[in-house]
């Protein structure tokens, strides 16, 4: 069992290598691997090639590896949390809570007449700020809430409420605005910058960070909250830090990069399938290396058909969940 | 030797009290059968043993400490519980779950060592689960689903052990077989168990003592106490059923 676990790590690390190569090398300019080679070892290579392989396609890769890894680990959690297999990293309602801070920004500043103070803050910053009131919101019920369906619940129809409140925004506004609104519902890893990615990876990884030191409580939340507790599961601090992980993970990948669907929702079940095996000490680690492999191949789809990666995660991912549910029959 | 110990204990679902003022305790190497109608609040007393429901009246002791003082871990080292749910994980070896058990004694990872792993094997073979180990739930009845939950309850290796109607579910042959497991593991291994029943039959013939819940108190007596004791005919005899006291059983008029 061990040897077969071992074997396919490997496998899936070299997937993700060979994947995150090809994801340097497709794109909108033909490059030659050589040149792609010379300029991510500095060798000799055009400059023009050195910047369009290092500016926009390894720091495209590094958030396609980081969302896709985050997104799954967050759907992973939330899976297990719920004990429900539709759970995924948006359950809670950070995505709508993250598409009404954009929403906001986009849509109703300009409504509202302010130009100035909010545009500084960013799409991202007014995602981020939308995710974290949602999270806010749900810890606060939820602290006083014994079964976690309700919860569940909770976050499900707050979700349509937000929904509802931006689908006014969007009908009061005008057209100009709504166009960048619906562009950032349909997600994309290339607006990243910089000093942006100095923000998502230390997050991210913070938030992974989080996940990982909640492999044991993960387990035992696989029986059930109320198994986990009689066998000494601190329900609180675990639900607490498994919320603020996804809000780190799925709140951050969807300030910068819109909310991305299915990898999430799919990836964790995909993992189970191909590992026979629900125990999150190597599910956790699996999902992180599968959920990136799987944002890579979406992305050079993307790049080859020149379509928003919303649309490719989804035509993607709903093959994947249909699959599963059959399957499972 | 007592191993739970109720004091003034008083518990209710909602605004209704189901008991009050019930003192009485639970010795180790005996096996309990908890009776009482639907809805008398015998799952409300388990689930109040077993630290799941804080909203009790009085005091709790399990191995002479006060159950609302321990921390979680060292609650789960004392008491094992095992719920009415049904529980089947896909891809999860019945090893694997029985292993879960041992959480209150592992690290941050829950790796286990090879003495958990000794203790899962001897609590799989106790329960006549040995042949299961590398089987997924999923693909298993719900007789030996239970029998799994049971041998997990047992790798925690706690001096008692509760279980909510661990009956329901099975068919007789696995019933009688069911309870005599749990008689065996009282009584060779010393442990204090307290099992939920709807089973009278059963819990006259094959339990040690009888916990009944009704006219909002607890009854808690050895099996021929209880039977002269005249409760069971009050409680549970209608116009059309009707207890024999000698023989031990019910009978339809």
């Amino acid at each position: 069992m061990v040897s077969r676990r071992l074997i396919l790590f490997v496998v899936a690390g070299l997937l993700l290598l060979l994947l995150f190569v090809a994801d340097l090398v497709v794109g909108n300019t033909d490059i030659p691997v050589a040149d792609v080679w010379g300029a991510l070892t500095g060798g000799a290579c055009p400059d023009v090639t050195a910047r369009i392989i290092i500016d926009i396609r390894l720091m495209k890769a590094v958030v396609a590896v980081a969302a896709g890894a985050a997104l799954s680990v967050s759907g992973l959690q939330m899976q297990t949390l719920f004990r429900n297999p539709l759970a995924g990293p948006y359950v809670l309602g950070i995505s709508s809570g993250a598409s009404l801070g954009v929403a906001l920004f986009i849509l109703g500043a300009p409504l509202l007449g302010l130009t100035g103070s909010l545009a500084s803050m960013g799409v991202a910053g007014a995602a981020w700020a939308g995710s974290a009131a949602v999270l806010l919101v749900i810890a606060a019920v939820g602290h006083r809430i014994k079964d976690i369906m309700v919860i569940l619940i909770l976050g499900m129809m707050f979700s349509s409420g937000v929904g509802a409140v931006v689908q006014i925004l969007q009908y009061l506004s005008k057209e100009d605005a709504l166009k960048s609104f619906v562009v950032w519902t349909m997600g994309s890893l290339g607006e990243v910058t910089g000093s942006q990615l100095v923000v998502l990876l230390p997050a991210v990884a913070v938030g992974l960070l989080a996940a990982v030191a909640c492999v044991k409580p993960l387990n035992l939340l696989l029986l059930g909250e109320e198994y986990a507790v009689t066998m000494g599961l601190r329900v609180r601090r675990t639900r607490a830090l498994l919320l603020l992980s996804t809000t780190l993970l799925a709140g951050t990948v969807t300030a910068f990069c819109g909310p991305i669907g299915f990898i999430g929702l799919a990836m964790p079940h995909v993992t189970r399938m191909l590992l026979a095996d629900a125990d999150h000490r190597f599910l956790l680690p699996a999902v992180m290396i599968t959920g990136a492999a799987v944002m890579l191949v979406c992305d050079i789809i993307s790049k080859m058909l020149l379509l928003p990666i919303n649309a490719i995660t989804a035509l993607l991912g709903i093959p994947i969940v249909v699959w599963v549910v059959l399957r499972n029959q | 030797m007592t191993m739970i110990e109720l004091q003034n204990f008083s518990a209710g679902y909602g605004s209704r009290r189901l008991m009050s003022g019930v003192s009485t305790c639970f010795g180790s190497g005996t096996v309990t059968a908890l009776i009482g109608r639907n809805g008398s609040g015998k799952s409300t007393l388990l689930r109040a043993l077993a630290g799941l429901n804080r909203d009790y009246g009085g005091v709790i002791k399990v191995c002479g400490t006060e159950l609302s003082r321990m921390p979680a871990s060292e609650c789960a080292r004392a008491v094992a519980y095992v719920s009415t749910e049904r529980i089947r994980i896909a891809n999860m070896k019945c090893s694997d779950v029985v292993a879960l058990g041992r959480a209150p004694y592992t690290g941050w990872t829950g790796s286990i060592s090879d003495r958990d792993r000794d203790i899962v094997r001897q609590a799989m073979e106790k329960t006549g689960m040995a042949a299961y180990a590398g089987r997924t739930m999923d693909k298993m009845s719900d007789g030996e689903c239970q029998r799994v939950m049971i041998a997990r309850a047992l790798a925690q290796d706690t001096p008692v052990i509760l279980l909510d109607e661990p009956t329901s579910f099975l068919d007789m042959p696995n019933r009688y077989e069911l309870v005599s497991l749990l008689r065996s593991l009282a009584h060779r291994e010393d442990k204090c168990i307290l099992f939920s029943t709807h089973e009278l039959d059963i819990a006259m013939q094959m339990c040690d003592h009888i916990a009944l819940v009704a006219d909002n108190t607890l009854y808690n007596e050895n099996v021929s106490d209880m039977v002269s004791a005249g409760h069971i005919q009050r409680l549970f005899q209608t116009d059309s059923l009707a207890f024999d006291a000698d023989k031990m059983r019910f009978t339809t008029l």
